[in-house]
């Protein structure tokens, strides 16, 4: 890829990046950083080409261990947000409940 | 496998992009939210089936049962994990891809000689390498293995300065030649930074280094997008970056610092040194059927959960003595500090386990006006976060911050473990202030006999 598509693309998703994380309630402050977290994991996909590409024992275990290591941060992350979120979820319905209940 | 022409595998890999912008759309709400998870866990499951599809791969086998591997390490953890200990595993997941990064830019070294790809590569290593260590210390401190109070030893600063002087010049030995030894110093050489970046950090403030240290490892993700020539890579973690870094800023800004306060406070000198010494001034102590009395004959109670609840496992106890005191026609809200427990937003976190209406979750702005006509602030397992001395005394480490004003309510309750400081390691004045009742005890066990008391009543 050329570098002024790339930095196009960049540039981009600097913006994108801020204009999601500013509309963010603070009350998802903690999945939002579990879930950014999770994103990040996808380094799983560079983990993998390396890994496909390793031409001695040396490098493949290396590569290996990150694709271990870029695993358990990406599916480790998204499993771990939607436990949190699921809790989330759950409580909505319920507040306006008790709350029409006590109306 | 190269089942899949070019066109095809950019066109998926921006359709997973497009997953993980909406993966962090969906945060705008908490009806959103899950939904928008399982999104961008969708656009990574895409993106992994296309490069198996696309890229001329070996080794399938064992990186399948890498992956394997991986996913039986990952799952059981991230399912048990109590939500006290949500920050660590946050740290160590964001340190291990981190960690990953620096693997992989490390190992496309042998591969291309053009400096600019060797420019992404160094960043990669020394960012992600940051990454890794910086993460662990801070694993280390929120489970206090290692000392939540600022570690500094003489000469620090110069370590420092020394240390990143030899990381940059790595870097240009390893863009100028690409030999492996350099590689390799300059790997043990990020290491080393993250480790003396973060260890004079205050326990107070590792919610936002954590923060800090997902905005790094985003960023050398985007760079080793540009390293391996994977725009996906590049897209994801320039969102991260930038997310990441906004995050930290809004963060830091709810502490009343700046960024660079918090990284480089502690190596300025005297101030972030917090006691350890259990004060033997005279604090009044009171019974839990006291306490209940208080809390049942009031008419507006707010209660100001810190991170001793968590430790605790308090939430439901706390959600139970709230619904009690509702029942009796007390008022009760929550007062939420946005940096209470470990991780920003982490109170919100446990008291949704607890199923605590979202209503009645009040946020700092929200609820300091109102604690002047508060007849009662329970502040159960907090401590920093409520502390005058962020307001009158300019030489603490936490003067700036804002704070949950519950001096202002006509009564304070603090329920306390012990008169140990908090994980800031800092005086609190108001534990002596006359208006003040302490009811020592865990948390849970003291709120438990509050709650029977109450009901009792």
């Amino acid at each position: 890829m050329d570098p002024i598509s790339l930095l196009t693309v960049v540039v981009l998703a600097v913006f994108v990046g801020f204009e999601v994380v500013s509309k963010v309630t603070s009350k998802l402050h903690t999945p939002l950083m579990s879930g950014a977290n999770a994103i990040h994991g996808i380094i799983l996909v560079g983990a993998i080409i390396v890994a496909g590409q390793a031409s001695n024992p040396w490098l493949l275990t290396v590569a290996l261990i990150a694709v271990v290591l870029a695993t358990v941060n990406m599916v480790g992350g998204f499993v771990v947000t939607d436990r949190m979120l699921e809790m989330f979820r759950g409580r909505r319905p319920a507040a306006k409940s008790s709350k029409d209940e006590a109306k | 496998m190269s089942i899949l022409p070019p066109e095809w595998t950019a066109f998926l890999y921006l359709i997973s992009a497009v997953c993980f912008i909406l993966a962090l759309k969906g945060l705008s709400s908490p009806q959103s939210a899950r939904r928008g998870n399982l999104i961008g866990a969708g656009g990574a499951l895409l993106a992994v089936v296309t490069v198996f599809l696309s890229a001329k791969l070996e080794n399938i086998p064992l990186i399948l049962v890498a992956i394997a591997v991986g996913s039986a390490i990952a799952v059981p953890v991230a399912r048990r994990v109590q939500m006290t200990q949500m920050p660590q595993l946050v740290a160590l997941f964001n340190g291990v891809g981190g960690g990953a990064a620096a693997l992989v830019a490390v190992l496309e070294l042998g591969h291309d000689a053009n400096p600019w790809v060797r420019l992404a590569i160094v960043f990669t290593m020394l960012v992600g390498a940051v990454s890794f260590a910086g993460s662990a210390v801070t694993v280390g401190k929120l489970q206090e293995i290692i000392s939540t109070r600022p570690l500094l030893f003489p000469g620090m600063r110069w370590v420092m300065t020394i240390a990143l002087l030899a990381a940059l010049t790595a870097c240009g030995f390893v863009i100028a030649q690409g030999s492996a030894g350099w590689a390799i110093a300059l790997l043990v050489l990020g290491l080393a930074a993250g480790l003396l970046l973060v260890l004079p950090v205050g326990g107070a403030d590792v919610p936002i280094v954590i923060s800090l240290l997902n905005a790094f490892t985003g960023l050398a993700v985007a760079a080793s997008g540009v390293v391996l020539g994977n725009v996906l890579l590049v897209v994801a973690g320039t969102l991260v970056g930038a997310s990441g870094s906004i995050l930290t800023k809004v963060m830091a800004s709810a502490m009343g610092r700046g960024v660079t306060g918090i990284i480089f406070g502690a190596f300025r000198g005297g101030s972030t040194a917090g006691s350890t010494t259990v004060s033997d001034r005279p604090v009044r102590s009171s019974s839990a059927e006291d306490v209940a009395v208080l809390l049942g004959y009031a008419q507006r109670v707010v209660i100001v959960p810190g991170y001793g609840l968590a430790v605790a496992q308090g939430q439901h106890t706390i959600a139970e003595l709230a619904t009690a005191l509702e029942s009796r026609g007390v008022e009760v809200v929550f007062g939420i500090h946005p940096v209470a427990g470990r991780m920003p937003g982490h109170m919100n976190v446990l008291l949704a386990e607890a199923n605590v209406p979202y209503e009645s979750l009040k946020e700092l702005d929200e609820v300091n006006p109102e604690f002047k006509n508060t007849d009662v602030a329970l502040v159960v397992g907090a401590n920093d976060v409520v502390n005058p001395a962020a307001k009158s005394s300019p030489g603490s480490p936490i003067y700036g911050m804002p704070i949950l004003e519950v001096g202002q309510a006509n009564q304070v309750v603090f329920l306390k473990r012990s008169m140990r400081p908090g994980f800031a390691g800092i005086e609190n004045e108001l534990l002596y202030d006359p208006k003040t009742t302490l009811l020592f005890g865990d948390a849970k066990d003291s709120l438990t006999k509050v709650l029977s008391a109450v009901k009792a009543l």
